[in-house]
């Protein structure tokens, strides 16, 4: 019997020097024709600021513009939000609840979709239907004359007075805005939110029917119910699927809830429209809308952007 | 091997007469079988021959136009709230495994115990540490799916399936999505469950595990049991030419 070599474990191989791989070679990240793309960007932007500055002969004032987002309130002595901002503040609650909403209807219309029943399919394909083939803006008008003549009336929305106790308290001024728009608002977010939900439904309906036809049969042969199947197994990886589409449409959402302004309701674009038609700040008026937009659906973009990652976190 | 099953015992499955259809295509003809409890039934046959009709129309994964199945004295019909009861009674194991990605290989074993029977989760998760012992892969239990080999991934669904406390266990093909070197580690364990008393259908192409473990071969071909033959006579002297044929390529080397 004759001993290792190396006096460690009997048994094991005497190590063998062992030839690293080549480091993988360095490549170049900034190319001279990216470079060369940069400065043709940058000239162009110069040439358009120099026309508008000097060609289209603007003159630019700012000052009466911010006003409109926060103006000094003399009789108080504070900072109070003027119309732009309370119009940001309107188009983001129009966003919430109409991306909370959306959701809602939108799971459940891509189920009923979905489901082996014929007529709840009829119903979900006809609803998607009938509103990707209108204009939103002529179903927004069609719509909204339903909801204030019949909607608003039979759940009582129109018998709220402003002073009424489940307006008028600080937590639904934060949700809902001021008491006296409230029916203004909650036309928008329903118009918003069904208009929105057909296309909610269409990416649930592609994320349920992603979901292979094994998982189905696994989920019912551990004797799971349909409700069960439903909601531990299939949309679970459906709604993990669906994540990015989703994303999408609710940063089209956010810039979509600027249509619902033809039905007079007072959020940014509306407000915007009228602080440019009344002090004839044009640019500064609707440069500050489309700020006040922009960061908002790049939230939302962050917020997906971060949600995929988790989502990607569970291994598939 | 037929020493073990109890041969006065009623039947846990009998199908009488049991016809399928794929639209024109019959893929079920007339099948009459009965499984007693303990016994260990190995179906083969050529591809496209009803062997997995036949073991999904058991759980009614797919529905039966003609005939009658019934599992411990409940009939599998249309009814959703029986075809759910006999589900719980009965583990199934894919060709594919079908492990749920977006759950761990607990979560995976947990689901059924927890969702259909009220179990406690912590209750449950002990019970399923205990059956991912048996399987032999309790140290993957925090794992998911992806991160599993084939044969790793096919033990978790047998004891996923096991979770449930089924009295009856249908494999269909269940190493036949697996690389060479995976199938032993899984046919070791179903050997282990059939010695242990399980009662099992099993469709499979491995005829060594087939002549190991069953009681009794169902041959199947064109949607019907053509023959049904202890292993030791259904290899050395099939009966049917169909058998035979079937047998001829398999057996010659």
């Amino acid at each position: 019997m004759t001993l290792p070599r190396s006096g460690r474990h009997d048994g094991e191989p005497p190590a063998r020097p062992r030839r690293l791989p080549p480091a993988r070679p360095a490549r170049a990240r900034l190319t001279p024709v990216d470079a060369a793309l940069f400065g043709l960007v940058a000239l162009a932007l110069a040439y358009a600021a120099y026309r508008v500055d000097d060609v289209l002969a603007y003159r630019w004032n700012w000052g009466q513009a911010f006003n409109f987002v926060i103006r000094y309130d003399a009789a108080t002595g504070s900072w109070v939000p003027n119309l732009l901002l309370q119009g940001a503040a309107m188009t983001l609650r129009l966003a919430l609840w109409g991306t909370v909403l959306a959701t809602l209807i939108g799971v459940v219309m891509g189920l009923a979709r979905t489901s082996t029943n014929l007529t709840l399919q009829l119903l979900s394909r006809a609803y998607v239907e009938l509103i990707r083939n209108i204009p939103p803006v002529v179903f927004i008008f069609i719509f909204y004359f339903f909801i204030s003549s019949q909607l608003f009336p039979a759940i009582g929305v129109d018998r709220l007075r402003p002073d009424s106790p489940i307006l008028a308290n600080p937590v639904a001024l934060v949700l809902f805005g001021p008491p006296n728009l409230f029916a203004n608002f909650l036309s928008g977010v329903v118009c918003l939110a069904i208009f929105e939900a057909a296309y909610v439904t269409e990416i649930v309906r592609s994320g349920i029917q992603s979901v292979e036809k094994g998982q189905w049969e696994a989920a019912r042969a551990i004797g799971l119910s349909h409700t069960r199947v439903i909601a531990d197994v299939v949309l679970p990886q459906a709604l993990r699927r669906i994540l990015p589409p989703l994303g999408g449409q609710f940063i089209s959402l956010v810039k979509d809830s600027a249509m619902v302004s033809l039905i007079s309701v007072q959020e940014l674009t509306f407000l915007s429209n009228e602080v440019a038609s009344t002090t004839r700040r044009t640019f500064e008026t609707w440069i500050i809308a489309a700020t006040f937009y922009f960061a908002m659906c790049l939230v939302f973009s962050l917020l997906f952007d971060h949600l995929e990652r988790r989502a990607r976190l569970v291994p598939r | 091997m037929i020493g073990t099953v109890g041969q006065d015992a009623a039947p846990i499955l009998v199908m009488r007469d049991v016809c399928k259809w794929y639209a024109e295509f019959c893929a079920l003809y007339a099948v009459d079988l009965e499984v007693l409890p303990g016994e260990r039934v190995v179906v083969c046959g050529p591809s496209g021959s009803g062997k997995s009709t036949l073991i999904r129309c058991v759980n009614g994964l797919e529905t039966h136009e003609r005939g009658s199945i019934i599992l411990e004295g409940r009939e599998v019909d249309g009814d959703p709230k029986k075809i759910t009861a006999v589900r719980r009674r009965v583990g199934m194991v894919f060709q594919q495994f079908n492990l749920f990605p977006h759950l761990t290989v607990l979560q995976n074993c947990v689901l059924g115990p927890v969702r259909n029977h009220g179990i406690p989760r912590k209750e449950a998760e002990n019970l399923a540490m205990s059956v991912l012992e048996r399987v032999h892969i309790a140290e993957q239990a925090t794992k998911y799916p992806s991160q599993l080999s084939g044969g790793q991934q096919q033990r978790v669904a047998i004891a996923r399936a096991l979770c449930m406390k089924p009295t009856l266990m249908l494999f269909d093909e269940p190493t036949s999505a697996l690389d060479p070197e995976m199938i032993t580690e899984v046919l070791d364990v179903i050997v282990e469950l059939a010695d242990q008393g399980m009662t099992m259908i099993c469709v499979t192409h491995e005829m060594g595990f087939a002549r190991r473990v069953a009681d009794r071969i169902v041959f199947m071909d064109a949607g019907e049991i053509v023959e049904i033959a202890s292993p030791e006579e259904f290899f050395r002297a099939p009966q049917s030419d169909r058998a035979k044929a079937f047998l001829r390529p398999i057996l010659s080397h």
